[in-house]
């Protein structure tokens, strides 16, 4: 099979390669960008597990391609750390209220609750819960992870003033 | 040993943040997906597409021949070289290779793994091996299975029936014939399991150097490595398992023994490391990981005030095709067998047989959870049955607070507990005569309306001695759980565990309980897992025991470096030790409190200074601590009674639900939950696994079933089949804590991973049989799907 190159600019930093037609996005950031932090779940769209951001929203990396991705702007869960590493404003949320078990389905559940905040700092119950809709948690039955945006948000909005 | 109540907590029970979490909200955990080493191969596994069929021939020519491809191995190949999967049962002519051998016996079931450079071509070459099957008829109804005389699942076992035993705990019959009047009750709990996000892998490397196969898996399991070694023929101490991989869910199921008898196998045949990641089809259909799937017929016999004085249960679990420790999961809810009730005698019937279905494992509870769903629908019977409140039924047969130590009549002793003030503290919660104004305006507006009441207790720390009960020659009476704790040369503190860790939070749990009694802030002690070479014994974290087990270890250890230090401050203090005083890390006169040594004066003296030892006590400073569980150690006595477990935490659960009539739909609108685990060590953990535990009891009462059709073909390999419960379908619970220390355990704790999954079910399925009771039907089944009630309810409004 003929590879691609494509370029994408992935938490901030432009990265070119050469990819096969049909490396799926989530194995390419995975296993040749070296970013561990988006986790395999089923393949087949379901779970959440595989969330990033392209261009801004959440969506399946493992459903998608790596030449799809090309010219795009991707972020996962590692890029949601402050410059220096420490986790940022949601993550240090999710840390606070406890957002997580088993931390597997986590990063996928922070994207969502990323690209949820970034619209609005004072999201209702029912928006959160429609955000996070597409991820599943075995772990938590999703209430402190609720509370986590919700703490997030509350932060979010005292930084604002 | 015997613990001093705890008293004046610093860390223990305190809003703390919890360590694993950074990893995980950063990316840099460590799952074994993240784990790489050079030159490691991918495998691929062939699944059966049928239930039951002989393998006629298997042609992998065509996919060796693929370029990048290692290896194709098969399960005839395979057999020659290992040895059977041991089980839990001594059932000799059932042997389970982590491929098929020439049968099939369920849909999916490994028939051949590829080994290639990359997994794109691992599954490539799948498509090309042709495998030649002659399909058989399959044995998929479990009673049918027990009354066969001809089709075996396993044809030299000569039966499809795995274990079969009678219990008997006093005068049943005498009971039966004293009460007031009896029932009998059909309950079905469906085939579900824990479902984690991340599926089973592992990375296995044979080092030819040091004759060591490492090891590194999502596993969650206590004789791992010792059913490892057995399958391959390796001494134990030829392999090691890493324990610090980050374990993404496990609940019990990530037993992974088949996938890592490949994956080692692979590695030492073909010189490299040799990785297998499940994907979601092959975990769903052939990766073990299965749950229960139980009838129970149910007598219960009671008196006219609804005081229940006797019970005779029979259940029949469906174990599936291999059945691992499967059977076991009927003898461990002997430990609470009769639940939080005062009933006198009870008679138990348990039949574990095989199906051509997919192998049951260990799920949250072993068990408990099916057995309590049959007791709360039972006690709900009852009440109905007498027309008495559900409430009024449960309050009469509670144990009370003043009767414990509470010996059940198989033989546990329930250490501890205030049930009546937990239910009370539930309702409170639930404002339960509001709810039940709402469900009453909710019922004259024409909707159907339910209050669910069910509780349940959590056996936590078992000995293991269930096994026995089964099979009187596995003398097994320690599950024990070690620790060891070293102070370095500059005073820092580490923490060594023995086991992997799947989110209950068990780093933290430790730090919290050694920083308690060292008096140092837990954030400054480091914790570390040691792999399976290094560290000390453990029986990993299943049984809602790691409280209780490693919890109690750490104090154990602890104390036994407070000691070493009080020992080496008397020396050089020329004082006895009764004289002194222990205060996070300094050594004191009680009496003269400026005559003092400070930690990093005995640091240094442990370390470097031989001379101002205490004769005799080596050079160092470290400690080993190895517990026993709690009133373990013991073989049944002559009636058969022996205590299992040794702590039961209790909770209570209040759900309302409202049904739609044209649809059948459920949906949970209010949920509290009263618990009491005893001391909680970590809030936020121990909220965080009761909630959890619950939607996950929501997913088995109402969505989640592993499908076979009639033929044994099975329906539910992926998320849009088996429908495992989102956001959406998870109610805004409320809980409230309730503590009654457990006596046993170092600082009062209990269990706390299952419970909440251990009530749920019951207590959905009483909230939507009290929505049906307007239409005068039941339903006694799990999971209550949409088209079940739908079906119900049409029958109901037809007649």
């Amino acid at each position: 099979m003929n590879n691609f190159d494509i370029r994408a600019t992935i938490n901030d930093v432009p990265h070119r390669a050469s990819v096969e037609p049909r490396l799926s996005l989530l194995d390419f950031l995975r296993d040749d960008i070296g970013l561990g932090g988006t986790h395999m779940g089923c393949e087949h769209g379901v779970c959440g597990a595989c969330s990033v951001l392209l261009d801004g929203v959440p969506i399946r990396a493992c459903l998608m391609l790596a030449v799809q991705a090309d010219g795009c702007r991707i972020t996962t869960v590692e890029g949601l750390c402050n410059d220096d590493g420490t986790p940022g404003l949601l993550q240090d949320a999710f840390i606070e209220a406890h957002g997580m078990q088993c931390g597997y389905c986590t990063p996928g559940m922070l994207i969502s609750a990323q690209a949820l905040l970034a619209e609005n700092d004072e999201p209702t119950l029912a928006e959160i819960k429609d955000a996070i809709g597409g991820n599943l948690c075995r772990c938590t039955g999703y209430v402190q992870i609720i509370e986590s945006i919700q703490l997030a948000a509350r932060r979010l909005r005292e930084a604002a003033r | 040993m015997k613990f001093e109540p705890a008293r004046n907590l610093h860390y223990v029970a305190q809003k703390r943040r919890v360590r694993e979490d950074l990893r995980f909200v950063t990316g840099g955990a460590k799952f074994v997906q993240d784990i790489a080493l050079p030159g490691t191969q991918h495998a691929a596994v062939l699944p059966s597409p049928y239930p039951r069929a002989r393998i006629l021939s298997i042609d992998a020519a065509a996919a060796e021949a693929l370029d990048g491809v290692q290896l194709v191995l098969t399960g005839a190949q395979l057999a020659t070289d290992c040895n059977p999967i041991r089980l839990g049962l001594k059932l000799p002519e059932i042997r389970w290779y982590p491929l098929a051998v020439d049968m099939t016996r369920y849909v999916g079931e490994w028939v051949a793994i590829v080994v290639a450079d990359d997994a794109y071509i691992a599954e490539d070459a799948l498509d090309l091996i042709e495998v030649d099957y002659e399909p058989l008829e399959a044995v998929v109804d479990p009673e049918e299975a027990f009354a066969e005389t001809e089709r075996f699942v396993h044809p030299d076992h000569g039966s499809n029936v795995l274990y079969h035993g009678n219990f008997l705990w006093g005068p049943v019959e005498d009971d039966f014939a004293a009460a007031d009047g009896s029932l009998g009750l059909r309950t079905r709990w469906g085939r579900s399991a824990t479902v984690p996000i991340e599926t089973f892998g592992v990375l296995a490397s044979w080092n030819r150097g040091t004759e060591i196969l490492d090891v590194w898996a999502s596993i969650q399991m206590p004789n791992f490595v010792e059913l490892l070694a057995a399958t391959l023929g390796y001494p134990l101490n030829s392999i090691r398992l890493h324990q610090d991989v980050d374990v993404g869910g496990s609940y019990g199921v990530k037993r992974g023994i088949k996938q890592s008898v490949l994956a080692g196998y692979l590695s030492r045949r073909l010189g490299n490391p040799v990785r297998l990641i499940e994907d979601r089809l092959w975990n769903m259909a052939g990766g073990d990981a299965h749950g229960p799937d139980r009838i129970f017929d149910t007598e219960v016999a009671f008196n006219n005030d609804g005081v229940i004085r006797s019970i005779k249960i029979r259940a029949l679990d469906d174990a599936g095709a291999y059945p691992g420790r499967a059977p076991f999961q009927l003898a461990k809810p002997i430990s609470a067998l009769v639940g939080p009730y005062r009933i006198n005698s009870v008679k138990y019937e348990a039949i574990s047989v095989c199906t051509n279905k997919t192998g049951q494992v260990p799920v949250r509870g072993f068990g408990q959870a099916p057995t309590n769903y049959m007791i709360e629908m039972a006690v709900d019977a009852v009440a109905r049955h007498l027309g008495l409140d559900r409430l009024e039924v449960r309050r009469r047969n509670l144990i009370q607070s003043h009767e414990f130590p509470y010996q059940i009549p198989p033989g546990s002793e329930y250490d501890s507990g205030d049930y009546q003030t937990v239910l009370q503290k539930g309702l409170d919660l639930a404002g339960y005569d509001q709810l039940l104004a709402r469900r009453d305006k909710a019922r004259a507006a024409g909707r159907l309306a339910g209050i669910g009441i069910a509780t349940n207790l959590e056996p936590g720390g078992g000995n293991n001695i269930f096994e026995y009960l089964m099979d009187p020659g596995a003398e097994i009476t320690t599950f024990m759980e070690g620790c060891e704790v070293r102070v370095d040369p500059q005073g820092n503190i580490t923490g060594i565990m023995g086991t992997t860790t799947s989110g209950q939070g068990h780093e933290t749990m430790f730090a919290t309980i050694l920083g308690e009694e060292l008096g140092v802030d837990p954030d400054d002690i480091r914790i570390v897992h040691g792999d399976s070479l290094s560290a000390l014994p453990t029986r990993s974290p299943i049984a809602s025991r790691m409280a209780i087990m490693l919890g109690s270890a750490a104090a154990g250890a602890a104390g036994k470096i407070k000691d070493r230090a009080l020992a080496i401050a008397a020396h050089n203090l020329d004082r006895e030790v009764e004289d002194l005083e222990y205060s996070s890390g300094t050594i004191s006169d009680r009496n003269d409190p400026s005559r003092k040594m400070t930690w990093e004066e005995i640091c240094f003296i442990a370390y470097r200074a031989y001379h101002k030892l205490p004769d005799g006590m080596e050079p160092g400073f470290q400690a080993q601590f190895i517990y026993q569980v709690p009133g373990g150690g013991k073989l049944p006595d002559d009636d058969g009674r022996v205590g299992i477990y040794p702590c039961f935490s209790f909770q209570a659960h209040i759900p309302y639900v409202e049904i739609d009539p044209g649809t059948g739909r459920v949906s949970v609108l209010d949920y509290a939950i009263a618990h009491d685990c005893g001391t909680v060590i970590n809030p936020d953990i121990v909220r965080g696994m009761v909630i959890g535990g619950l939607a996950h009891g929501i997913g088995a009462a109402l969505y989640e079933k592993f499908c076979y059709d009639d033929e044994g073909q099975f329906l539910s390999a992926t998320f849009a089949d088996y429908l495992m419960p989102s956001v959406h379908e998870i109610p805004d619970v409320r809980d409230v804590e309730h503590c009654t220390p457990s006596p046993l355990t170092s600082h009062g704790q209990k269990g706390s991973g299952e419970g909440g999954y251990l009530g749920a079910p019951a207590a959905i399925a009483s909230a939507v049989n009290d929505a049906l009771a307007p239409l005068g039907v039941t339903i006694h089944e799990l999971p209550m799907r949409m088209h079940d009630l739908e079906a119900l309810i049409n029958e109901a409004n037809s007649k």
